[in-house]
């Protein structure tokens, strides 16, 4: 038997999901205070908002990163025949 | 979408040169944009009418943009990043046209892209400082960082590669998939969302340009860490 498309399915699955738990958390937490940075501070909206989307992208990475290694064990696993 | 989203398929060929989709379809957005860009431009007034008023209203946005993140005189920077940022959105948008997948989807134009912004770092880096004083921006706070600065060059122009390749293409994949799945017009608030993603992307992508050129010219703003 030929483990190594389950074993990469498998793989491909756990590598998105759990690699989406941490930039979630973190999205999270920066979404919040710059919320929170705009209730205090109303005329730096424009600011806040811009750095923070340059930072969640920086976030959002992250979670790229973890969906390219599941697509590169799906369709291009170097090791599968 | 059929198959893999790495694998390219060939259009047709071009003598030995084997022409994909992705190449063709930015051929087109390439003709398209300087098409526009070239119709826009005649016959400019003093007092705009609604097409030159438009056009001013985008030049000048970016025009503020790169003077707000840069800090420093938009001039030189305003041709490359502005046709990136015009570039890359056309791209995105471009899965809107039924048939047409987005070039940006596909791993070898992300890196093209990355690549000028990484060749345009350096060009401008050793423009304003000369090759000695750009080299030297490499051992900046101590001699002891220089092989991490190095290697940040390197995976920074990786991950605009990476970011904007992942997710576009997750968009169309996502698309495809609930296609497949549910039939005609449920894709359609997916698509809505696509769009919203090609617009941050691009912005992003032109954004993270300005920030890696301008801390090579050494201005006031900080390097993002990776």
């Amino acid at each position: 038997m030929d483990w190594i498309p389950h074993v990469s399915i498998l793989a491909a699955a756990l590598a998105v999901s759990f690699g989406a738990i941490g930039p979630a958390l973190a999205e999270g937490r920066a979404v919040a205070a710059a919320m929170e940075a705009i209730a205090r501070q109303p005329e730096a909206a424009g600011t806040i908002s811009r750095t923070l989307f340059v930072g969640l992208a920086m976030i959002e990475t992250m979670a790229i990163y973890c969906l390219v290694v599941a697509l590169l064990v799906l369709f291009a696993n170097p090791f599968a025949r | 979408m059929n198959g893999s989203p790495l694998a390219t398929e060939i259009l047709f060929r071009l003598g030995p040169v084997a022409i994909s989709a992705p190449v063709a379809v930015t051929w087109a957005l390439m003709a398209a944009l300087v098409l526009a860009s070239f119709v826009a431009t005649r016959r400019l007034a003093l007092r705009p009418g609604r097409r030159q008023a438009a056009l001013e209203l985008l030049v000048d946005a970016l025009r503020q943009q790169i003077q707000e993140t840069m800090r420093t005189a938009p001039e030189p920077y305003l041709p490359l990043l502005g046709t990136l940022f015009l570039l890359i959105l056309a791209a995105n948008l471009s899965s809107l046209i039924p048939g047409i997948e987005p070039p940006t989807a596909r791993l070898e134009t992300d890196a093209a892209l990355a690549l000028v912004v990484f060749a345009a770092t350096v060009w401008f880096g050793v423009r304003a400082r000369g090759l000695r004083g750009y080299l030297a921006t490499f051992a900046e706070p101590t001699l002891l960082l220089a092989p991490l600065n190095l290697v940040e060059t390197f995976t920074r122009t990786f991950s605009l590669m990476v970011r904007l390749f992942g997710n576009v293409m997750s968009g169309v994949f996502v698309i495809g998939i609930v296609l497949s799945l549910a039939g005609l017009l449920v894709p359609v608030p997916l698509m809505a969302l696509d769009a919203l993603t090609g617009v941050v992307q691009a912005y992003i992508f032109t954004v993270l340009a300005m920030v890696f050129i301008g801390s090579a010219v050494g201005e006031s703003a900080p390097p993002p860490k990776e």
